[in-house]
């Protein structure tokens, strides 16, 4: 494709790109990489309805001149993604010196916020991305041979977790399997242990973020294959089955080859969407259980007062492993793209 | 479907129950919603016992019967939801088509040329991709602010499609990949422009990937949540901001029930749209198979 | 159970001749005369129709509302959205509220830009500090000269001299109890946290509840509430005087841990999960028989909706709790209240003050909105469900800290308790832990160099 054609073919969504998500990264970038003016403190007298206290301020004219100064905020560097809140270079460092063996660095490492939240998005991720894959292929496959009149509503109630919004979806989710919910009810009565609650327990509680996390995304392979078996060539199949080979055989040397680009697609967009893992942390309450650093930057966010720079930190650091993570299956369009030439 | 017809019997009991266990794992959580949002919350969320919330034991007492349609009267004419559903159907319709329309462009053009920056352009969209989208959103806001485009529909219309651009881009790109070049390649030996090949043959075999996309889009747009809080003044609101303020941080009464009935009630046109869906993607079959 | 109701009572008069220090004169009357009004229920509702009235009257005139924009940005509770109808009646047509529960992520946003979107922002004591430390927010001391001086002086909200913003409610956590239930186990309303301990033992032992303890507990920001009120309860300060330099690394940090951990024994075991949503909720289905709730939640929990009427009519509220022998309650007082944005004109300045003020006269007091808060204002009849708040006042518990830092510091209370309630590290660990993750947070915003 010419240059010039490709150019106006690809301008509209670039632009949005450009403005709506580029400039924002740059910002991003720039603002991990400074932290906070000096806030002169003062100590002042607070008065209200019960009475008076003694308190402190921030000094807004002292503070206004050192913020002219230094319009941007103070040049930090590095020093943010060293602290202790996010890589903790020196903490890390302590730890393995003093530490008595592997277990206790371990148990040191999974002491910081971001190595906490590290270790649980990482799990959470190789976890539910292959896991998501398998079931989404398996639905569609079945999916594909009921009849047609039925297939509308299959389809429907295939989508239902991924429809329902996840806000109250989960709300409802998390309700169910509380030690007096009807799935909680269940799960007591399966592993006749009365006192068996989800809630309270870390590893039950990872087992069901994971859980939800593959129902909740499984309907999203399932129609991306779904759509990619519309197209399986029939002529293909029935020359297959001439041959003698059987319908796992089919399966295994037509369809799969023939899904293979939309695996890469639900691979990449499933990696990066579970790394990103946040919602479910939130509805379920589960945060003394299980971090993720998107949750992490919500709290930064989300604070009485915001630490935008850390949350910037955090972001980068997380397009970074995210960009890691899939470096493997980019490696792989590259080659695609090679061959193409 | 001869190939169906022809599958040994064990195979299709096994891939139908298989069927049927997702179905009523994937359709109880809705089901049970769906009941319950007949009741009073504290049969609903029954703390007491589970088995409340089948027999509707505190909405007897509460309302007489044991069922009421309390909620969806609060949420639909009190509450006003459906000025919330408006503008949902608004944000979702442009949404859908401008994304569609950018992202069918790019992704054809992705998917057609060999050369090196076509692959650093996918590369970039998926790293712009995984960036928090809490981390955009709240970058938005002092711009947005500051030149009076903040609450505005429109506003967050643009955000929605740009921060699904680069998903659009990746699946349409697959798809188009899985169209065979010499289509549209012998259309211009023909004398067509790239544009012409475009418009006649790429477009009419397009539909089940473009469908797929725009479900998708369709998804995001409707139930997207730190976007639309955060970026849309009160009355423009759309469904979910709106369901999250019945919820609210401190919970009125009755109002939880609200949103659940507003749930369960903005699930039927989906169910309507999904069966529409599902025929485009299958009359894309015969287009499909046309390819070969 | 009638001991009990006494010593409650004989406590709230007891800490009334200790309020003349801290309460204002008109909170004060309104105790005294607490008992009158409870006979003089039947007046109340020839008020209300005397209150309807001047309302109407108001809207209809516009009151003392100078023309200018209006713009109010806040949280959704009904109190608020009473106050905010009230001031965008009074202001007129164009005038707007964004109320909602994401007020705080958009109120520094929207008001930093020149001119600011919105020009007044509701918060309580926790989160103007945010609006103070952005420089968002102007002195309304001219204002309150010109337009406002029928507000009376406890509402107003100085810093440093300067009045920042006018409150309108307080709000407070304190006991809740079941009467019936610490009737069957013989025991007295408790005082102190060590009192719930004694009683949640009984009554799980006589096992009439398993889990007789409720609290928000969740992990994040109520989990730091609760650490802050038992921190403040065992006499321990958060920081070095006059600085941003931490100190809860001491005996007192670990006391408040201890009894929490303690407290939480006699919890369900889902109580990291519970913010006061699901606590109440554990309260309706009649599972708790003591917890320590926010005033403003008590209403919901003694109407008869949602619960069986052995929990609803035995739900009664008693004062703030005690823990060890500092004399600080273990508590922390709260108002909500308003502010004006710094980057607007002088008229839309003075638009904005004497719509909210009309927001907040005592004119908005009526039959519905009466029980929406405990209301600052003249003219507020206090209900048997504002006792625990008025008790909390009367009892010189300690406001919530409006200090520029104390939000970091919450927010790493809020990410680090749960490690140590739930038996994974030390409380010296746990406390260590707080003041690193603090110290990082306060370097970068400025606070710590």
């Amino acid at each position: 494709m010419k240059h010039k054609t490709f150019f106006w073919f690809v301008f509209p969504s670039v632009l949005l790109m450009i403005l709506f998500i580029a400039l924002p990264l740059v910002s991003v970038v720039t603002q991990s990489l400074y932290s906070k003016h000096e806030q002169v403190i003062v100590e002042v007298e607070n008065c209200g309805p019960f009475g008076c206290t003694k308190a402190t301020t921030v000094d807004q004219e002292a503070t206004a001149a050192l913020e002219e100064a230094e319009p941007l905020g103070k040049w930090a560097g590095l020093d943010i993604y060293k602290d202790r809140n996010h890589l903790a270079i020196s903490e890390v460092g302590q730890a393995w010196i003093n530490a008595d063996g592997l277990p206790d660095f371990g148990r040191t490492l999974m002491n910081l916020p971001f190595y906490k939240a590290l270790g649980f998005t990482i799990t959470y991720t190789a976890i539910v991305t292959p896991l998501t894959i398998i079931l989404g292929f398996f639905i569609a496959i079945a999916v594909n041979s009921v009849a047609r009149a039925m297939r509308g509503p299959t389809i429907f109630f295939s989508l239902l977790p991924m429809i329902v919004t996840p806000l109250v979806g989960s709300l409802i989710i998390f309700w169910m399997v509380d030690a007096r919910g009807i799935l909680g009810t269940g799960l007591q009565w399966l592993a006749s242990d009365p006192s068996l609650s989800v809630k309270a327990s870390t590893p039950l509680m990872w087992a069901m973020l994971m859980f939800y996390g593959v129902w909740h995304s499984a309907p999203f392979a399932f129609i991306v294959y779904y759509a990619g078996l519309q197209t399986v060539n029939q002529d293909t199949l029935e020359a297959a089955m001439i041959d003698g080979a059987s319908r796992w055989e089919r399966i295994r040397y037509v369809v799969v080859p023939h899904l293979a680009p939309l695996t890469t697609f639900i691979a990449l967009i499933q990696l990066m969407d579970n790394f990103r893992v946040f919602e479910p942390i939130i509805s379920f309450s589960a945060a003394a259980h299980a971090t993720s650093l998107s949750y992490a930057i919500f709290n930064d966010l989300g604070g009485e007062t915001r630490l935008l720079s850390s949350a910037a930190a955090t972001s980068v650091l997380t397009i970074i492993f995210v960009a890691m993570l899939l470096s493997p299956v980019l490696v792989r369009t590259w080659r695609d793209f090679g061959t193409q030439k | 479907m001869s190939v169906a017809t022809r599958r040994p019997l064990n195979v299709r009991f096994l891939a139908t129950s298989f069927l049927v266990l997702w179905l009523i794992m994937a359709a109880f959580p809705f089901l049970w919603t769906l009941w319950g949002s007949f009741k009073v919350e504290g049969d609903f969320f029954s703390k007491a016992d589970w088995a409340n919330s089948l027999f509707g034991t505190l909405t007897r007492v509460e309302t007489g019967g044991a069922f009421t349609g309390d909620g969806y009267y609060g949420a639909w004419i009190q509450e006003e939801f459906w000025r919330a559903a408006l503008n949902t159907v608004i944000v979702c319709f442009f949404v859908v088509t401008i994304s569609l329309t950018c992202g069918t462009l790019a992704g054809y053009a992705l998917s057609r040329s060999t050369y090196r920056y076509a692959f650093w352009l996918l590369l970039f969209a998926l790293i712009f991709r995984a960036m928090p989208p809490i981390t955009l959103v709240s970058g938005y806001l002092l711009p947005f602010f500051e030149w009076n485009l903040w609450g505005h529909l429109s506003t967050t219309i643009i955000v929605l499609v740009a921060i699904n651009q680069p998903f659009t881009l990746w699946m349409l790109h697959s798809f188009f990949k899985n169209i065979p070049k010499d289509l549209d390649e012998s259309a211009m030996v023909d004398g067509c422009t790239r544009f012409q090949a475009f418009r006649h043959v790429i477009i009419p075999v397009m539909w089940p990937g473009v469908i797929t996309t725009g479900l998708f889009s369709f998804l995001l747009a409707f139930n997207d949540f730190a976007t639309t809080t955060m970026l849309l003044s009160k009355e423009n609101h759309t469904m979910i901001p709106k369901i999250f303020s019945f919820l609210g941080t401190t919970q009125t009464k009755g109002n939880v029930m609200f949103a659940v009935a507003a749930v369960v009630s903005v699930t039927a046109p989906l169910f309507v749209m999904i069966l529409f869906f599902q025929r485009q993607i299958v009359s894309g079959l015969t287009a499909g198979a046309v390819k070969g | 159970m009638q001991n009990g109701r006494d010593s409650v009572v004989a406590e709230i008069h007891a800490a009334k001749i200790v309020a003349t220090r801290v309460l204002h004169r008109n909170l004060e009357i309104q105790l005294g005369e607490y008992k009158h009004m409870t006979l003089m229920k039947k007046l109340t509702l020839g008020t209300v129709i005397a209150a309807l009235g001047t309302t109407a009257a108001m809207a209809d005139g516009h009151g003392g509302c100078t023309e200018g924009r209006l713009n109010i940005v806040g949280n959704e509770f009904p109190a608020i959205q009473t106050v905010a109808a009230a001031a965008v009646a009074c202001a007129g047509d164009d005038a707007e509220a964004n109320l909602t529960a994401d007020h705080q992520k958009i109120n520094v946003a929207g008001m930093t830009g020149n001119p600011a979107e919105y020009t007044t922002a509701i918060v309580a004591n926790s989160s103007i500090v945010a609006l103070i430390n952005e420089d968002v927010i102007q002195p309304l001391d001219d204002l309150v000269a010109a337009h406002g001086q029928d507000i009376p002086k406890q509402q107003l909200i100085t810093v440093d001299g300067k009045i920042m913003a006018v409150a309108f409610m307080a709000n407070a956590q304190h006991l809740v109890y079941r009467a019936d239930v610490l009737e069957q186990i013989g025991a007295d309303v408790p005082t102190s946290y060590e009192d719930v301990l004694a009683a949640a033992e009984k009554i799980r032992a006589e096992g009439i509840m398993e889990h007789p303890v409720g609290g928000a507990y969740a992990a994040g920001w109520n989990l730091a509430q609760e650490f802050t009120n038992m921190y403040i309860g065992t006499g321990g300060q958060f920081f070095e005087p006059g600085s941003a330099q931490v100190s809860i690394n001491n005996a007192q940090g670990v006391e408040a841990l201890e009894m929490m951990k303690a407290l939480s024994a006699y919890m369900n075991p889902d109580y990291l999960t519970h913010d006061s949503n699901a606590t109440s909720a554990e309260w309706e289905a009649g599972n708790v028989a003591l917890m320590n709730m926010w005033g403003s939640r008590t209403g919901v929990l003694m109407d008869d909706e949602g619960s069986a009427p052995e929990v609803y009519e035995n739900t009664k509220v008693g004062g703030p709790l005690m823990v060890g022998d500092s004399g600080t309650p273990a508590t922390t007082l709260w108002w909500d209240g308003w502010t004006v944005a710094k980057n607007v004109s002088d008229e839309d300045a003075a638009a904005t003050f004497t719509a909210m003020a009309a927001g907040v006269s005592p004119d908005i007091l009526n039959d519905e909105t009466m029980s929406q808060a405990v209301w600052l204002m003249e003219g507020f009849e206090p209900a048997p469900v504002n006792e625990g708040v008025l008790a909390a006042v009367a009892a010189g518990s300690t406001p919530y800290p409006m200090v520029p830092y104390q939000g970091l510091l919450h927010t790493a209370l809020g990410d680090n308790i749960a490690d140590f309630l739930q038996g994974s590290e030390s409380a010296e660990q746990t406390l260590a832990d707080i003041e690193a993750a603090y110290t990082a947070a306060a370097k970068e915003n400025g606070f710590l160099q």
